[in-house]
């Protein structure tokens, strides 16, 4: 117990003389925490629209109105012709040309029939496919005034309609950093736990410091859990600085009990830890064990649900998923936060997750050798 | 009592296609309290050796004994009991020299106090900077940081790799009286080096050379061992005084050694007939003496032996 408690100092303090260490573990998470949210947005905006107007008319200039009036597109410029819009998109300065035919309200009126042409910039297919469709939407929205100033709507449907009407369940607003600061957060913490415990082995083993250690009578579990615990705490505490900020920068109060979330970060935290120590078990520079941990972190974030949806991966990438321990917080932390779930409904991802640390850990500490 | 023992340690590294042998049939005995030396150039297996008899290395056959514990068995034992400074400074560089000390004391379940009598004379001299960062130290400081960390749980058997490359003259002088001072105490201590000097402050000397040991026995000794006449011959041009000393006729072995070449010469020729030799070409300032051989100059006889000639001739004599 002395052995232990005096390794916990020596691990303490070199990770509080180190600044560059201490710069790493606290400034960095907070920085990404209040920035990323922010810019990295799924809602697009400002997306480039080119209009060719060869109608000229009040309806035209209606319809043109109301997309700029929609705050999504900005319109960069009024063509008059459709090969000059499409030297905008060739030069990238368009996302979307939308071509207004001649006579467009004369049919429109006459004939209560017109059509509009829109060519989309499919480089970036994100920001295509959902500028392609709000630019659709206002088209319709527009297509209905037109038709409720003209056509005299009969009080009954002449054929049923069924209306849609939504509610938006356990975050009504639909708020993006409700959802995306829980996972963000769950990221930043992975990443101190597992890289920082990796790093710090297998600086040990560069600076030969290792070497010196492994001739002591030192127990091989005291060794390890000198190494775990220090990362423990710290994952912790980067993890209650994190909800910290989400409560103060972004007003995320999760809806559930902080305590379920922390039974489950200190779960975690161990088969995080437990990743790291073997990693650094089968690397013996700081180099290797950096892009090792980075690919992998790659796969964690990709591959967890951060981004995109789960559900709609392939079967394959789905059953990766299951082996990815970030995939298990992340739900857990949105299940806490936004939906209040409680200790009984997360208990799977518990066990699971308990299961990774035992096998990581289990793992590390049997490839652990003191002689080589 | 015998402290440490090898018997045909074998290592090899590298797989099939690559072997390197770093040790080829190792045996030798130390005695209890003794200073030995083990001395070979870079490569010659002495890490390797060391590393083995500090369990931190398992041989591919062949036994070895640390205070009569086996190093395979009885690690944990072993590891109680044995000091080890690695050739390189192994110790935390952003902890302090007391916190290092301390360090080490406690994960041997000891203390300073405990045992400062044995590491007052060197700890001393670096205690005016034990709140120093160790990185922060000199050469000479941290070696003698690295010692009284190895030292702080009163080892019996202490292993020292080549503790004196890369410090200054005077440093390397501190460091073997501190080896004598600690020899008084009765600790054996193994101590490997690549410089042939120091091979005459050990008790006794092993030679190694590319994993096989060349010979084993008292400075003197090996001295002694060495048969041939040696000359000591320099000459205002050196270079082509070397290569006409290798091209002669009697010349066993020619080398260069400091501001002289040493000449060994083949049983049946002596000074005269070397001196006879160089007056045919036209070498200007040659002077030719006898010379008292040194250890180096055994180790490059024996190195040049077959080495079977070499394990049978040198047998140990202790």
């Amino acid at each position: 117990m002395k052995i232990l408690w005096f390794l916990l100092e020596k691990e303490f303090r070199q990770i509080f003389r180190d600044p560059g260490i201490l710069r790493v573990i606290f400034i960095m998470p907070v920085m990404q925490l209040i920035l990323l949210p922010n810019a990295a947005d799924y809602e697009i905006k400002n997306i480039h629209i080119t209009v060719v107007d060869n109608d000229h008319s009040s309806y035209s200039r209606q319809l043109i109105s109301k997309i700029t009036a929609s705050g999504y597109f900005k319109l960069e410029h009024y063509s008059t012709n459709y090969p000059g819009a499409l030297e905008d998109v060739e030069k990238d300065r368009a996302d979307l040309v939308l071509e207004i035919p001649p006579k467009f309200e004369k049919q429109l009126v006459k004939e209560d029939e017109s059509t509009v042409f829109m060519s989309v910039n499919a480089i970036n297919g994100v920001k295509a496919n959902i500028g392609g469709a709000y630019l659709q939407s206002i088209v319709e929205d527009f297509n209905r005034e037109v038709r409720l100033k003209w056509v005299q709507f009969p009080r009954f449907n002449p054929q049923p309609v069924i209306q849609v009407t939504s509610a938006n369940w356990f975050n009504p607003l639909m708020s993006y950093k409700q959802f995306m600061v829980p996972g963000i957060l769950v990221i930043l913490v992975t990443m101190v736990g597992s890289f920082l415990a990796t790093l710090n082995i297998v600086k040990e083993k560069e600076l030969g410091t290792i070497e010196q250690i492994n001739v002591t009578p030192i127990r091989k579990y005291h060794f390890i859990l000198g190494k775990l615990i220090p990362f423990w705490v710290l994952g912790l505490l980067i993890f209650t600085i994190g909800l910290l900020i989400a409560r103060v920068v972004y007003g995320i109060v999760p809806a559930g009990h902080l305590f379920v979330i922390y039974v489950f970060a200190a779960v975690y935290l161990l088969a995080i830890l437990g990743l790291g120590l073997l990693i650094s078990t089968f690397t013996a520079t700081q180099q290797q064990a950096m892009l090792i941990s980075f690919f992998l972190m790659m796969v964690f974030i990709l591959l967890s649900g951060l981004y995109t949806s789960i559900d709609s991966m392939p079967a394959w990438a789905k059953m990766i998923t299951r082996f990815n321990p970030v995939t298990y917080f992340i739900e857990v932390m949105r299940m806490v936060v936004l939906k209040g779930s409680g200790l009984r409904d997360i208990s799977g991802q518990i066990f699971t997750v308990l299961l990774f640390a035992v096998f990581l850990n289990g793992w590390a500490v049997l490839s652990y050798r003191k002689r080589a | 009592m015998k402290s440490v023992t090898a018997q045909d340690l074998v290592k090899t590294y590298g797989t099939k296609k690559d072997v390197v042998t770093a040790l080829n049939n190792v045996s030798f005995e130390v005695e209890q309290g003794e200073l030995f030396g083990i001395i070979g150039p870079d490569g010659a297996g002495k890490t390797s050796l060391f590393r083995i008899l500090t369990t931190l290395l398992l041989a591919d056959s062949g036994r070895a004994t640390v205070d009569n514990l086996d190093v395979v068995k009885d690690l944990k034992a072993i590891r109680k009991r044995v000091g080890y400074m690695p050739g390189r400074f192994s110790l935390y560089q952003d902890l302090t020299v007391a916190e290092n000390l301390e360090f080490f004391a406690t994960i041997f379940e000891t203390s300073i106090q405990e045992n400062y009598d044995l590491i007052k004379d060197i700890y001393q001299q670096i205690e005016p900077f034990k709140d120093r960062r160790a990185g922060k130290l000199s050469g000479g400081m941290k070696q003698k940081l690295a010692l009284s960390c190895a030292l702080i749980h009163r080892p019996g058997v202490l292993f020292l790799d080549e503790p004196t490359t890369g410090v200054d003259a005077v440093s390397r002088k501190e460091f073997w009286d501190m080896l004598k001072t600690l020899k008084r105490q009765g600790i054996t201590i193994l101590v490997s080096t690549p410089y042939m000097d120091e091979a005459s402050l050990c008790d006794r000397v092993a030679l190694i050379q590319t994993g096989n040991i060349l010979s084993i026995d008292s400075p003197a000794g090996i001295v002694d061992n060495f048969k041939p006449t040696l000359l000591a011959v320099r000459a205002n041009q050196m270079y082509p005084l070397l290569l006409d000393l290798q091209r002669y006729e009697g010349a066993r072995d020619a080398y260069a050694f400091g501001e002289y070449h040493h000449l060994v010469l083949k049983s049946g020729f002596n000074e005269a007939g070397v001196r006879s030799y160089l007056d045919r070409s036209a070498h200007e300032g040659v002077e030719i003496k006898p010379s008292r051989p040194v250890i180096e100059d055994c180790f490059i006889a024996l190195m040049k032996q077959p080495t079977g000639a070499a394990a049978d001739n040198h047998q140990p004599s202790a």
